[in-house]
């Protein structure tokens, strides 16, 4: 029973260290096929605990929506009825099941829209914003790593090391303040550059003119963003290069007579590149949290911010349908960053 | 038995202080940690929580540093280094009984889950490993936003989502102490699993856990004051709470620069402590990165 379980969790089976066997190989389509099954069971385990999680608020929420507004008992049994609350709680939860899996994830209080509807409508910002930082942040950390790892005890080693450890430990919002206040705002005598809030002007002009615009409006959230993350692929880098630097086919590479640039970007960078892709999807929580809080500052209009919407008003139903999202895609790339690692690396597979 | 065992952890703990002090970074972040603790513990000698209130200051609105106050004021006046002295007990409370909250929770499943084998670790794993890759801020913002928002429900919504990474470290080294052949002597003298897990592991698990709650604390700080920045506090002033104000009252555009710079400066400061401190550990307790 020990077995199969644990074969679902290579990845984390790496963070544990050593105790753990890893099980015997047995096909690429079985490991992916296991993958899956881990995936499906996470999602399942999401979406209960979701129902279950809502289902424990304090009151009754029918009345906690009527705070505040004008609703005469039947409009408040009206609401129930429409919330299907009336209904016993395992027939609410076969309702919620069915809704759920059929992508129905119910009508925001808010909004008066479907929650699927809103989540499509902001999607696209999200992806862009987080996936450019994302870019930035990995291309950024990938270079200073190899540099800093290559050269280990350099000056630029020493210096770039401490200045990621520094914008690690300094909490998102409070970069994305600092930010806003010098580079928005302006200050002393230094004017203020770009915009904070949104993602185009009022007046915003067509063609590539709006392109232009979108992008000014974008720096402040993706410097944030990337601040805060591009330190873990630095170090990640750095440290795995350290490990390459020491291998045999290395002094091979150096003894056949290539110069040490070479060595390093046709030998050692792509071995050392590795346990770096596999973080860039496992961490992808991480940058989720991250938009969430640079959304919310720089009044992004994306997922995050409809989310921390949901989070203000409170309006459950939105706040729920966001919530499933967020986790589900989060399952769905580290099951991507587990079959991606598996099929870059022979030595998984033949372990 | 007893007196011999408290005589032999006394010399460890000699052994470990030696070492702990020849790391520079640790004995500094130490050093901080230690004034940020002393000066929360003796703030009601000298302030109350009338600092707080909005109706009693005299101060005038974004008044500069120096002016009125040493830190300057913020919106209504009130002075920042009061509230940053007060708000420092309540950021460091949070922090710490959420770091010993998921400490626990981290513990208990992380020794279960490498003592008992078969379908009962098997099972506790699979919970963990789906906690841990649940996106940890916006699962704490949803806990929060339902629980309400109180000191507890924001150290349980911390605690709760923080624990998985401890319970996978001290599963790795439950299952490390359990192939060491005196558990197996131990067993054959008839020692049951409570006995196993309290007397044998829970000892061998305790410094690494240290470790690990030090850096703990660190990342419940600055989630405490992510989720106070996000609109879920417990209605005490903390640092996150301040920089909330900072923000709805537009303090960059007037100008108000120590209103956002100081309460981050704090928090960095505390955060980097507890991580030096928890490095230093790390790098005394662990052999591998001797």
């Amino acid at each position: 029973m020990t077995a199969p379980l644990e074969a679902i969790e290579p990845a984390a089976e790496q963070a544990a260290g050593p105790g753990d066997e890893r099980p015997a190989y047995r096909g690429p389509l079985r490991y992916v096929a296991v993958k899956a099954g881990g995936a499906v069971l996470s999602i399942g385990m999401v979406i209960i605990g979701t129902f279950f999680l809502f289902r424990m608020l304090p009151g009754d929420p029918v009345r906690a929506l009527a705070q505040g507004r004008n609703m005469t008992p039947a409009q408040l049994d009206l609401e129930r009825r429409r919330l299907g609350l009336d209904k016993p709680l395992f027939d609410q939860f076969l309702d919620f099941l069915t809704g759920t899996l059929r992508l129905d994830l119910g009508t925001s209080y808010e909004y008066k829209r479907p929650v699927l509807d809103l989540i499509v409508d902001r999607l696209p910002a999200t992806i862009l914003l987080a996936g450019t930082a994302l870019v930035v942040a990995v291309g950024l950390g990938v270079w200073q790593g190899t540099k800093a790892g290559w050269r280990r005890g350099s000056r630029f080693d020493r210096f770039s090391t401490s200045t990621s450890l520094i914008f690690w430990s300094v909490p998102t919002f409070w970069l994305g303040l600092l930010l806003m206040m010098a580079l928005g705002n302006g200050i002393g005598p230094i004017p203020g550059i770009f915009p904070t809030r949104g993602i185009e002007s009022v007046d915003a002009p067509d063609g590539f003119a709006y392109v232009l615009d979108v992008g000014m409006h974008m720096v402040l959230p993706v410097l944030t963003m990337v601040g805060v993350v591009y330190a873990q692929y630095l170090l990640v880098m750095r440290s795995s290069l350290l490990d390459e630097v020491g291998q045999d086919y290395i002094t091979t590479a150096r003894a056949k007579g290539l110069r040490d640039d070479q060595v390093r970007r046709r030998h050692a960078v792509p071995n050392a590149l590795l346990p770096t892709v596999t973080l860039v999807f496992m961490r992808i929580g991480f940058v989720v949290g991250g938009a969430v809080t640079v959304e919310a500052i720089f009044t992004w209009p994306g997922l995050g911010q409809l989310f921390y919407r949901a989070i203000k008003v409170p309006d459950f139903t939105l706040m729920q349908g966001t919530f499933m999202l967020l986790c589900v895609s989060v399952i769905l790339m580290n099951t991507l960053a587990d079959v991606v690692y598996h099929v870059l690396d022979p030595r998984v597979r033949s372990a | 038995m007893t007196t011999v065992a408290w005589a032999r952890r006394k010399m460890a703990f000699g052994r470990f202080w030696t070492t702990f002090r020849r790391q520079p970074a640790g004995v500094v972040g130490l050093g901080i940690l230690v004034v940020a603790v002393v000066l929360a513990l003796i703030a009601p000698l000298f302030i109350d929580d009338s600092v707080t209130s909005v109706v009693s200051d005299t101060g005038k609105s974004f008044g500069a540093p120096g002016t009125d106050s040493a830190l300057g004021n913020d919106e209504s006046g009130r002075s920042i280094l009061e509230l940053i002295w007060w708000g420092s007990r309540t950021s460091l409370l949070i922090g710490f009984l959420a770091a010993a909250l998921a400490m626990v929770i981290g513990t208990v499943i992380g020794i279960a889950s490498g003592h008992f084998r078969g379908w009962i670790g098997a099972a506790l794993m699979r919970v963990t490993d789906w906690f841990l890759v649940l996106p940890s801020l916006v699962t704490a913002l949803v806990l929060a936003a339902i629980l309400g928002g109180s000191m507890t429900t924001i150290i349980v919504a911390i605690g709760v989502t923080a624990w998985p990474s401890t319970a996978r470290l001290i599963r790795a080294q439950t299952l490390a102490v359990e192939a060491r052949p005196y558990i197996e002597r131990s067993k054959a003298l008839g020692a049951g699993h409570w006995h196993v897990m309290t007397k044998h592991v829970l000892p061998n698990v305790a410094p690494l856990l240290l470790a690990s709650t030090t850096l703990e604390v660190a990342s419940a700080i600055v989630t405490e004051s992510t989720l106070a920045f996000l609109g879920v506090s417990s209605n005490k002033t903390s640092w996150g709470t301040m920089l909330r104000g900072s923000y709805d009252w537009n303090a960059a555009s007037n100008g108000a620069w120590w209103y956002i710079v100081i309460p981050g400066l704090c928090i960095v400061a505390v955060v980097m402590a507890f991580t030096l401190v928890g490095r230093a550990l790390e790098a005394v307790l662990n052999p591998r990165l001797r």
